[in-house]
């Protein structure tokens, strides 16, 4: 009886994994199958933030191998002049002026998503406010004192925060509202942002859709397997009383 | 205790159709560990294509490149060199190039696209050292019929300047060509036959 | 008759290796008691697991890199650019959070059906320096693929040893070949993790298998089967390892894999437990993560060494309690061997075990609030008094009788039909005719029946416990 209930907390174990929920980030919509969207994520990466982050985890021709793109299209429209298709996605900036302006090095983004998590990222992108108090003029709300500059802001606009009402000395933010409009609608930069992620989430990890793909069959493989088994040990198993 | 009513036909077909399935499967996980073993991405980037420039070349000048981690030689040959090839058919094993490895384009009497620029693989068809470039005309240690070519001084191989293997010398066959293909009259990239940039 | 062409070389070999004498020792005539049951599947999966961490790791050190400054790509230049590489990767960390999952179920066995008891101490013994070494070989793979939680996890851990009074500085110094976690230290935990390790966890396997062959496994209900012999000498309860247990292993292999393939192909981050979030960004020794914590497994120890105030007692307390474990042969004093003939005492006990190290588990992945720290404490106290009060509780627990011979208990199978019942009782079914003329069987959840069937299973739960 008792083997049992340890067995049913046992089992319920893994369900933690469902725990590590975050309060106050908006959802990213992946859809890794979405060849399109990858490929305008793709784009995006390398416009606006090629130029100091690498990606050296992923090559170009992985790129065009995985979104169904053909080498040269790779080349033209999305890596940067002068790539090869076999180049890994490295950034034109060097560490040590990268020390000198910001302080830091910005990092590689490869494996940005494994470690913050798609709905982290696409709060992040979408989470910037003016604020004169800091260097760069910005600040945000999912990484506060951020050293990075709004790269997106020409898109979403000057987004400012509206505090909330009453007592305590921590200014807690209600919201954002775009103060000064940018080229794109808020729908627009919404959909750019999650296509940025989408392909951030999949230069985490290229091989995911495929590892989803032949999980089916090794699952039904070993169910069949299984039933065999299983069959052969009754038979035997006829013996003992 | 243990029963004698044996159905040992069912128990041997249960445990051969387990052992097929079994072995069917460990086939299967085979062979992604096998296969991890095969050349990486890594290391068919850095087999990729090599461009070459051969627009500074000086008449008589040998270039080296590396592709696929295996050194290329390009030589500029002089019309000199270029006269004397067909004299050397009889010391020769393959004057033809029948059994050695080079694209269509260079299975021809000099061995290349354009008759002054030769281009091969600078291993030894031997044990794969690589070869001298011995272009002077008989030097005292090759004698005085050599009229120009590359001698491997790991075994004493003899090749001629269209990279022909001489008879009685350890080397087999004649030195590989690999594929290449002319961009323009001075950019040549090597690794890529014309099939290759059709396809 | 002449022999065949393969009966003549098995007679060759048989004549230099004793090829029959091992086979029927340690399989065809080897003696098992018949009841195994569903804990007794955890030891061959340990082992299948062993060869899967071998094989796979092997596989993985065709590539990876054991230098400071290019492990982390090498393990990416694994996960992308090698055929199936990810593959490899990932039964090789799922493996390592699968070895713990099977051991810690295997202990448990041991636990409570009496398997550490006279005459088995001594295979004990062997599983809990095979346990000792496991967690070494863990912690030491867990740096290599040099991530930020590779790195401070063992900054953190090796900076224990600094605690140790008088060479404390020294050992932790000799540890690590530099006075923080370098590049010194990740070639060494490799050299250690690749081969010095696992040459000693095969050695400990084998004395481990050989112990518990020559004394005869336990079963659950904890008797000796050995005392009962047929006109032939064989176990009166015992029936040989093959075919019986060799075919009931490879059902359990059978279901293991498809646990295991699950969390490989759909889940191998598992939440951010098998592969830690912050062990994706690069180790920085200028930049500790905001939340240090061991691998899962670790976290039961790491719980018990935050809860004590000072850093060399809180060292001994975490040592302390896997010495406890190494001591449970003598601590238990009870003449009955299995949980099913004890006294509620003793059943008791476990059930706080159980719950005790689950609770400090989860308490080791979470930060040291004052609450948790409290909440700690007191589940170490219970964790140490189930081992340090056992001497006292278990001498004169009421103990039930003990059969003479082995109880066989019903299957799965034969369970399925009070299943059955216990879910009918639960629910109503109605018939009713839908729009288009069709008979449907309507289900509804039965309230009374449902708290019927709660009352009887906390009923049967309390009587279990006595």
């Amino acid at each position: 009886m008792k083997k049992l209930i340890t067995l049913i907390l046992l089992l319920l174990l893994p369900m933690s994994v469902f725990a590590s929920g975050s309060v106050g980030l908006q959802e990213a919509d992946i859809d890794l199958s979405d060849n399109a969207s990858l490929q305008r994520g793709a784009k995006t990466y390398v416009t606006y933030c090629l130029g100091c982050h690498s990606a050296k985890h992923i090559r170009y021709k992985r790129i065009a191998l995985d979104l169904g793109i053909e080498d040269a299209a790779v080349l033209k429209d999305i890596a940067p002049v002068g790539a090869a298709i076999y180049d890994q996605m490295h950034s034109a900036m060097n560490g040590h002026d990268a020390n000198k302006w910001f302080g830091t090095t910005p990092p590689d983004l490869s494996l940005i998503a494994r470690s913050r998590g798609a709905d982290w990222l696409y709060s992040y992108l979408k989470g910037f406010y003016v604020d004169k108090s800091k260097p760069l003029g910005v600040n945000n709300t999912v990484f506060e004192d951020v050293g990075m500059p709004n790269m997106l802001w020409q898109l979403q606009g000057l987004q400012t925060a509206v505090y909330k009402e009453g007592e305590g000395k921590e200014k807690v933010i209600e919201k954002l509202i775009i103060e000064e409009k940018g080229t794109m609608s808020e729908e627009e930069f919404d959909k750019t942002v999650n296509d940025l992620v989408n392909f951030l989430v999949y230069v985490g990890e290229p091989v995911q859709l495929e590892r989803e793909r032949i999980g089916k069959y090794v699952l039904f493989f070993l169910l069949m397997f299984l039933g065999i088994a299983y069959l052969l040990k009754k038979e035997y198993w006829k013996d003992i009383h | 205790m243990i029963n004698e009513d044996v159905d040992t036909s069912k128990r041997q077909f249960l445990t051969k159709a387990l052992t097929v399935v079994g072995a069917v499967g460990a086939g299967y996980l085979a062979v992604p560990f096998l296969s991890q073993m095969q050349p990486s991405a890594k290391a068919m980037a850095a087999g990729a294509p090599v461009e070459v420039d051969i627009s500074k070349m000086e008449e008589g000048q040998l270039l080296r490149v590396a592709w696929r981690g295996k050194p290329v030689w390009v030589l500029n040959r002089t019309s000199e060199a270029l006269k004397t090839l067909a004299s050397l058919e009889s010391q020769l094993v393959d004057p033809a190039s029948n059994e050695s490895i080079q694209p269509e384009t260079s299975k021809n009497a000099v061995r290349s696209i354009k008759p002054e620029i030769f281009i091969a693989v600078g291993l030894c068809t031997h044990l794969g050292c690589s070869p001298t470039f011995r272009p002077e005309i008989a030097p005292h240690d090759l004698g005085d019929d050599w009229k120009g070519g590359f001698f491997c001084p790991c075994h004493g191989s003899k090749f001629d300047l269209a990279g022909r293997v001489y008879s009685s010398v350890p080397a087999p066959t004649n030195l590989d060509v690999p594929p290449y293909r002319y961009v323009t009259d001075t950019h040549i990239i090597i690794g890529e036959d014309l099939e290759e940039k059709a396809a | 008759m002449k022999p065949s062409r393969i009966e003549a070389c098995g007679h060759w070999v048989e004549k230099r290796f004793p090829m029959s004498k091992l086979w029927n020792d340690h399989m065809a005539q080897y003696y098992a008691p018949k009841n195994f049951n569903f804990w007794y599947f955890f030891g061959s999966l340990a082992l299948l697991i062993l060869v899967n961490q071998f094989i796979t790791g092997i596989l993985l050190t065709m590539n990876y890199k054991p230098d400071a400054k290019l492990a982390f790509d090498s393990v990416e230049y694994i996960m992308r650019d090698v055929d199936w590489g990810w593959l490899v990767r990932y039964m090789h960390s799922t493996g390592a959070s699968a070895f713990f999952i099977v051991v810690y179920l295997h202990m448990f066995r041991g636990l409570i059906y009496g398997s550490f008891k006279q005459p088995r101490e001594l295979i004990w013994t062997f599983g809990m320096l095979i346990f000792v070494c496991l967690m070494a070989e863990a912690f030491m793979g867990y740096l290599l693929p040099w991530g930020q939680m590779s790195y401070w996890g063992a900054q953190v851990i090796i900076s224990l040893f600094s605690a140790i009074p008088v060479i404390g500085d020294d050992l932790s110094l000799w540890i690590r070949g530099d006075y923080v976690i370098s590049d010194a230290t990740l070639n060494r935990f490799f050299a250690f993790h690749v081969i010095a390790v696992p040459l000693v966890l095969i050695m400990l396997v084998f004395l481990h298998i050989v112990a518990l062959h020559e004394v005869g496994s336990n079963n659950p209900d904890g008797i000796e089967i050995k005392e009962s012999k047929d006109p032939w000498g064989h176990p009166v309860d015992g029936i040989p390892f093959h075919p019986y247990y060799s075919v009931k292993d490879i059902v359990g292999v059978a279901v293991f894999m498809l646990f295991f393939a699950t969390i490989i192909f759909y889940m191998p981050e598992m939440g951010g437990y098998f592969l830690e979030h912050a062990n994706f960004i690069p180790a920085d020794p200028l930049k500790t993560p905001e939340h240090i914590a061991p691998v899962w497994y670790f976290t039961p120890f790491y719980a018990i060494l935050r809860a004590v105030p000072d850093k060399f007692a809180g060292v001994i307390a975490m040592g302390g309690s896997i010495v406890v474990l190494f001591l449970l042969p003598w601590l238990d004093r009870s003449p009955v061997k299995s949980i099913r003939y004890r006294g509620g005492i003793f059943k008791k006990a476990i059930v706080l075990f159980v719950i005790s190290f689950l609770v400090l588990g989860y308490l080791g992945t979470q930060p040291a609030t004052y609450g948790a720290v409290i909440a700690a404490r007191i589940f170490t106290a219970i964790y140490f008094g189930f081992f340090l009060l056992m001497p006292i509780y278990t001498r004169w627990e009421k103990t039930k009788p003990v059969p003479k011979s082995l109880t066989m208990q019903p299957t799965l199978e034969e369970r399925i039909p009070a299943m059955k019942a216990t879910l009918d009782e639960m629910l109503i079914k109605t018939s009713v005719e839908t729009s288009a003329g069709q008979i449907k069987t309507q289900v509804k959840p039965n309230t009374a029946g449902i708290i019927k069937v709660l009352t009887r299973f906390v009923k049967n739960l309390k009587a279990s416990l006595e």
